[in-house]
């Protein structure tokens, strides 16, 4: 995993809630067994007005000019804003691969659903909780200012505007830890491998059946 | 005094940095369940970190969302499915995991071969790349869904990084109305705490009407958690988990099953345990219920109107409303029993069990299907399934009642195989959510239980299936 550094980067808004897995990345293309190449189908039923499939050519697709990540001021965002409940729906972490592979690095929302946070953590794109009602002025705010764009310093836990205004989000330590410093999870759990074996070793002798 | 979800949590914790409350834990995995779509990744990156499996038998394998539920003596003949299908057997041969191949009897949706098997026990940890793990919580474990990173921590680890929910309990207290089912629990509840009701929460389903569910009504319950918002759904254990067991494949035996018994015993809430937040619902309020909507919790009863959003204050909650109902193609004010259907499909892992099958045909038993029916489905949850309704004569049932009888798996609840709605077709469906497109691009979901699917089968749109009996 890449290490988080400090960032400005051009907003986008999403703005309706409930957005759901199966929107951010239609099932048809969760049948690759690659883990990159689907940022040119994310949002791909609301992004393009004709039918995608594996496989297809992009260029030939037919763009939805009114899905806003289409408008060419929302090109090369790297910040998303959204609404409430956010990546609801399957445990797919093909939602996550398609927002980072699109090129978002952060998703700023007043709520996510539990599996996608989760998942967002685990390949370094950051999902920030802010009250609704920062999200509200934000949302007005890079409607009203082409070029809009966001500083996000996780080292602070701070949200920056481009006036300066600073708004604090919390994250768990663990887990800022590991995005800073760009650590592989699973190396860190294996540092407690002999923890792990004697815990499984008393769970055999408690719990037989569990092992047969 | 614990809550259920308390003593399958500390039961599991192997290792904390901190005891503070909300700090990360390491909780070691039991079961560990695997199909193609979400797999393929894990166990790639697992072998380029040189990496393998730490438990072999925690982890049953089986493909289920890609496979056709058609004649399959020629195989998969879409190349990508096919792909990832054979992706997961290679994967399953190398390593020397236990896997249930297309062609076995014993396939079927993850969700229902667990527990069929006996392979999901109470006191558990069961995950699985998938978010409708939450059913295996029904048997008293804890059972949620995971992503691919987790998946491949699992594997290499045995183990899962996570931190402690907080506890909800729901409790359903009464006697459930004749033809109204676990599927109409479970959309009453998401009705009432909404989707994201249980973010956050790991629930446990209580209460008199609970604890008269079969498991395989408790198992649709718990599918549902997910819907609600929550990771994980659990009932706690009784005679009537118990005596599903037993006898089971993977379930222990003899002595070994009374121990096992005798701890299972132990897994429910004590008297007194607190819970973070307790909702209360009168199962003789329930009715059955139909999702209008794009999501779950977009749901009303069989005598309600499709709402109307000039009714609606807030902005945002308007505007989705409208946004929903123009995918859906509805009028507001329309009464829910005039809403006519295209398509009927009966199955999933929310309801695709034998009990869901048997609820299904004694509604459609020597009728026909409307003549505005264009198809209709019934796709059960397993290989075992089918052989059952099968020697119960449920398949002549539905033949001769003019539905389609298909072999197991995922089938239309999500699409990924050829079993899917075409733009603007509007089914009546057994599974678990109506997100736009969910079950093919521009296709219409309502969802309901399966005695209502059936119902609404045989007179072309919806009907209230408490008349039938009457």
């Amino acid at each position: 995993m890449e290490k988080f550094h400090t960032f400005t980067g051009l907003v986008a808004p999403m703005d309706r809630a409930n957005v759901d897995t199966d929107a951010i990345i239609p099932k048809q293309f969760l049948k690759s067994i690659k883990r990159s190449g689907f940022g040119q189908n994310l949002f791909d039923e609301w992004r393009y007005l004709d039918h995608g499939e594996p496989g297809m050519d992009p260029a030939q697709r037919q763009p939805n000019p009114d899905f806003v990540l289409n408008q060419p001021r929302y090109q090369a965002a790297q910040i998303l804003l959204a609404r409430a409940n956010f990546g609801c729906g399957s445990s797919r972490e093909h939602a996550p691969w398609s927002l980072q592979d699109y090129g978002f690095r952060v998703i700023v929302a007043p709520s996510f659903a539990d599996i996608f946070f989760n998942n967002c953590f685990k390949i370094g794109l950051l999902p920030i909780i802010l009250d609704s009602a920062i999200l509200d002025r934000l949302f007005e705010e890079v409607k009203l200012n082409i070029g809009y764009s966001l500083t996000v310093d996780l080292e602070n836990q701070m949200v920056i505007t481009p006036s300066k205004e600073a708004f604090n989000f919390e994250v768990d330590s663990f887990r800022k830890h590991c995005l800073l410093n760009g650590l592989d999870e699973i190396g860190l759990t294996l540092q407690h491998a002999e923890k792990i074996k004697q815990f499984e070793q008393k769970r055999r002798t408690e719990q037989p059946w569990l092992f047969a | 005094m614990q809550t259920l979800y308390d003593k399958l949590w500390n039961q599991h914790v192997v290792h904390t940095e901190s005891t503070e409350p909300g700090s990360m834990a390491l909780i070691y995995i039991d079961r560990h369940l695997v199909h193609e779509v979400t797999s393929p990744q894990a166990f790639e990156s697992l072998k380029l970190a040189g990496r393998k499996p730490w438990r072999l038998d925690s982890i049953l394998a089986v493909a289920d969302h890609n496979v056709p539920t058609t004649d399959r003596s020629h195989g998969i003949h879409d190349p990508i499915s096919r792909l990832q299908v054979d992706t997961l057997d290679q994967n399953c041969d190398e390593l020397g995991i236990t896997e249930f191949k297309m062609q076995d009897l014993r396939q079927g949706i993850v969700h229902v071969i667990g527990p069929e098997q006996g392979a999901t026990l109470p006191g558990m940890t069961v995950v699985c790349g998938d978010s409708h793990t939450s059913t295996h919580g029904a048997f008293g474990c804890l059972a949620f869904g995971i992503g691919t990173s987790e998946v491949e921590h699992v594997l290499a680890t045995q183990c899962l990084l996570m931190k402690k929910s907080k506890a909800m309990r729901i409790s359903i207290e009464g006697e459930l109305g004749l033809g109204i089912t676990a599927k109409d629990i479970a959309l009453a509840i998401i009705g009432e705490i909404g989707t994201a009701g249980g973010t956050g929460y790991a629930l446990e389903f209580a209460g008199s009407a609970i604890r008269a569910l079969s498991m395989e009504g408790r198992m649709t319950l718990c599918n549902m958690a997910i819907e609600a918002g929550a990771r994980a759904g659990m009932v706690a254990v009784d005679d009537t988990t118990i005596d599903y067991l037993k006898g089971r494949p993977f379930a222990p035996q003899g002595e070994l099953w009374e121990k096992a018994v005798a701890y299972w015993r132990t897994l429910h809430s004590d008297a007194g345990a607190v819970f973070d937040r307790t909702v209360i619902l009168d199962a003789a309020q329930i009715k059955p219920q139909v999702t209008w909507g794009t999501s779950p919790e977009m749901v009303t009863t069989i005598d309600g109107k499709v709402p109307d959003p000039a009714l609606i204050s807030d902005e945002v909650k308007r505007h989705d409303m409208q946004q929903a109902l123009n995918y859906m193609g509805l009028q507001a004010n329309t009464p829910i029993q005039q809403i006519a259907l295209d398509k009927i499909f009966i199955g999933s892992c929310t309801n695709s069990r034998i009990e869901d099958l048997r609820a299904a045909a004694h509604i459609v038993k020597g009728k026909h299907i409307a003549a505005n029916i264009k198809q209709a489905l019934v796709v059960p949850g397993s290989g075992l399934v089918k052989k059952q309704a099968e020697q119960e004569g449920l398949d002549q049932v539905f033949v001769a009642a003019g539905f389609e009888w298909r072999e197991p798996g995922c089938s239309m609840c999500l699409a990924m195989n050829d079993d899917r709605l075409i733009a603007g077709e509007r089914c009546a469906s057994t599974s678990n959510r109506n997100f736009e497109g969910r079950q093919g691009p521009g296709g219409r979901t309502h969802l309901v239980s399966p005695a209502m699917a059936a119902a609404a089968a045989i007179a072309g749109h919806f009907i209230d299936v408490r008349d039938i009996g009457r």
